[in-house]
């Protein structure tokens, strides 16, 4: 029997020749990533008591969820981070102005390569699966375990494979598949298990596109979450890492590997218009058209789900020519320094501002409910980000839609949930 | 195994689905203090269960409880608060694996949750997978534990685990 791509990268991991779902594996770790809670997985380290982490080269650390610091408290967690990098040797570390959301940096600075094992304190470290790595999220505690002896234990997941063929609508982007799946599996349709998406459509999609699944497939409850290791992924981490990544059969799963579920989307079917995750849960997916009138006090477009220059791009698109809606604020935050300056470059974030949004440094914004755009009772806001929950931008009686980077930036500007078209037949008119 | 039995009553019954945000929201993240993070448990959607815990007492949840972030706090905010454990139909991948490194006892059992109340008086034994009310005979299953998830909690949690293991070293 053929392995399916997370055995495969766990084999390997543990120095086996072959592994089965429900086995415990000790697996040796590729890349270590924190962001601002490596203060607590430093401290976790510190009751430990060993004086030196396993591999400095291993461990890497990015400012991203209080950029810049919104209180002194965090100043305070911020300094201390620094000065304990300093003191282990921890080279790759993202600073306020030097990096952006984890996700993004660790892609972009090329840590991550297919058939790694790579855990991050951060729940959408799935992210990754995007470049053929093994990438799950993981406890602060047990990252201070990472950090002293460099391997972690798993349980061997069984894997669901996703395929999506067909032709998805105008409009439609990676974000609205997702949310399909979601929507139809469940908020722990996935739980525990591996994901394999693949497809035509799934090959077509770029790299942030692929990302965007990779990212959300958390949502469902992911462990891990992989899209295929094809040509077009080999480009893009070979320009990441300056040198040419080799392709190898151990970063594709085998054909005749098991499945505990294949799943068959006809995109053509199912997916021709936008979809909205709806208060307050990811799974309530509704298709865009079927909402009614709902009006927007702000419209949020960043994340580590969509916040890439493909996203800024089709949002300047959107708005080019039109003002946000008075009684609405279009928040923009940049995925990266790297994407905001391209965004300078393109002219997208000129678009941007001229329309009226306010531009917010790379980093994890208001998604997490700590700052730069924090919403009051009674306010709705349209998010590209992950989450819908009960007060996670803000107040608990405040509500969060999610949807595509499109949705966001024509909802902005016609003051309520709108559908791309709508925007862009008013300039057509 | 040494025996692990825990008795206490049921503080809350909670609906499916009980993500980190509610136990524990993303604006007190940069309390790092395991012990100060009690203060903010369930604040947003539930505040009353904090008011009216008792240390010992249980928390009972749906499926999937846990879900969303990976944030240690929404764990140390229940253990800290005295709680002795949670029980649910299913619990999110992240929450579990942070609630056994903590020390804090999970225990997966349909059957109990389906009949247990808030106010049930309980007896759980975590070596045998056994939750039982006060005075009953019958008992409901919970899925046995990893062998490396006892160990664990009968360390206390993965650093007194570590820190043993690496003095010895």
């Amino acid at each position: 029997m053929g392995l399916t791509l997370a055995e495969k990268i766990l084999a390997r991991a543990s120095g086996r020749e072959s592994v089965a779902p429900e086995e415990i594996v000790v697996a040796s770790v590729d890349v270590a990533m924190s962001h601002e809670n490596a203060d607590l997985v430093r401290k976790s380290f510190r009751e430990i008591g060993v004086a030196r982490v396993w591999d400095p080269e291993r461990i890497v650390i990015i400012f991203d969820h209080r950029v810049p610091a919104e209180s002194e408290k965090t100043a305070t967690t911020h300094k201390a981070i620094r000065e304990f990098v300093r003191e282990q040797g921890i080279r790759n570390f993202y600073d306020v102005g030097r990096g952006g959301i984890c996700h993004q940096v660790l892609a972009e600075h090329g840590h991550v390569l297919p058939g790694m094992v790579v855990v991050g304190t951060d729940s959408h470290t799935t992210t990754h699966g995007a470049f053929g790595a093994f990438a799950a999220g993981i406890g602060a505690t047990e990252m201070a375990g990472v950090w002293t002896e460099g391997t972690l234990w798993f349980k061997v997941p069984q894997t669901f494979r996703i395929l999506v063929d067909g032709e998805l609508g105008p409009w439609v982007s990676a974000k609205d598949l997702i949310l399909y799946i979601i929507g139809k599996l469940g908020a722990d349709g996935a739980d525990y298990r591996a994901v394999e998406f693949d497809g035509p459509v799934i090959r077509n999609f770029s790299i942030a596109s692929r990302m965007v699944l990779s990212n959300l497939a958390m949502e469902m409850g992911a462990k891990v979450a992989f899209a295929p290791v094809d040509d077009k992924l080999i480009e893009y981490l070979s320009s990441r890492t300056g040198s040419r990544i080799p392709m190898s059969p151990s970063y594709e799963p085998d054909a005749d590997a098991h499945y505990e579920k294949v799943i068959e989307i006809d995109a053509s079917e199912v997916l021709q218009d936008p979809v909205v995750a709806c208060p307050h849960s990811v799974d309530n997916v509704k298709p865009l058209s079927k909402l009614g009138d709902i009006a927007v006090n702000q419209a949020v477009l960043g994340s580590c789900t969509n916040g890439r220059l493909e996203d800024l791009a089709i949002a300047a698109r959107v708005v080019e020519g039109h003002k946000v809606h008075p009684n609405t604020r279009l928040i923009i935050i940049p995925a990266s320094q790297s994407i905001y300056l391209e965004a300078i470059r393109l002219g997208y974030l000129q678009k941007l501002v001229e329309a009226g949004a306010m531009i917010n440094p790379p980093g994890c914004g208001p998604c997490v409910g700590v700052h730069q755009g924090i919403l009051a009772a009674g306010e709705v806001c349209i998010s590209s980000t992950n989450r819908n929950f009960i007060g996670r931008m803000g107040s608990k009686d405040s509500d969060v839609y999610l949807a595509s980077p499109a949705v966001v930036a024509a909802s902005a500007i016609a003051g309520h949930i709108a559908h791309p078209e709508e925007v862009a037949k008013e300039v057509a008119a | 195994m040494s025996s692990m039995i825990l008795r206490g009553r049921v503080a809350a019954k909670l609906p499916d689905n009980i993500d980190t945000d509610i136990i524990y929201p993303g604006r007190y993240l940069n309390i790092t203090d395991r012990e100060k993070t009690p203060e903010h448990l369930f604040e947003l959607a539930y505040p009353e269960i904090k008011a009216n815990l008792k240390p010992g007492e249980f928390i009972v949840g749906g499926k999937n409880f846990g879900c969303g972030s990976s944030r240690e706090q929404a764990t140390a905010a229940i253990k800290y608060a005295g709680v002795g454990a949670v029980i649910a139909v299913s619990f999110a991948r992240i929450f579990f694996r942070n609630s056994i490194n903590l020390g804090l006892p999970v225990v997966v059992s349909p059957a109990a949750v389906a009949h247990l109340e808030a106010g049930d008086e309980i007896e759980i034994d975590l070596a045998s997978g056994r939750i039982a009310k006060a005075g009953a005979k019958d008992f409901y299953s919970a899925a046995p534990l990893d062998p490396r998830a006892v160990e664990l909690l009968n360390a206390g949690g993965l650093i007194p685990y570590l820190k043993k293991k690496h003095a010895a070293a």
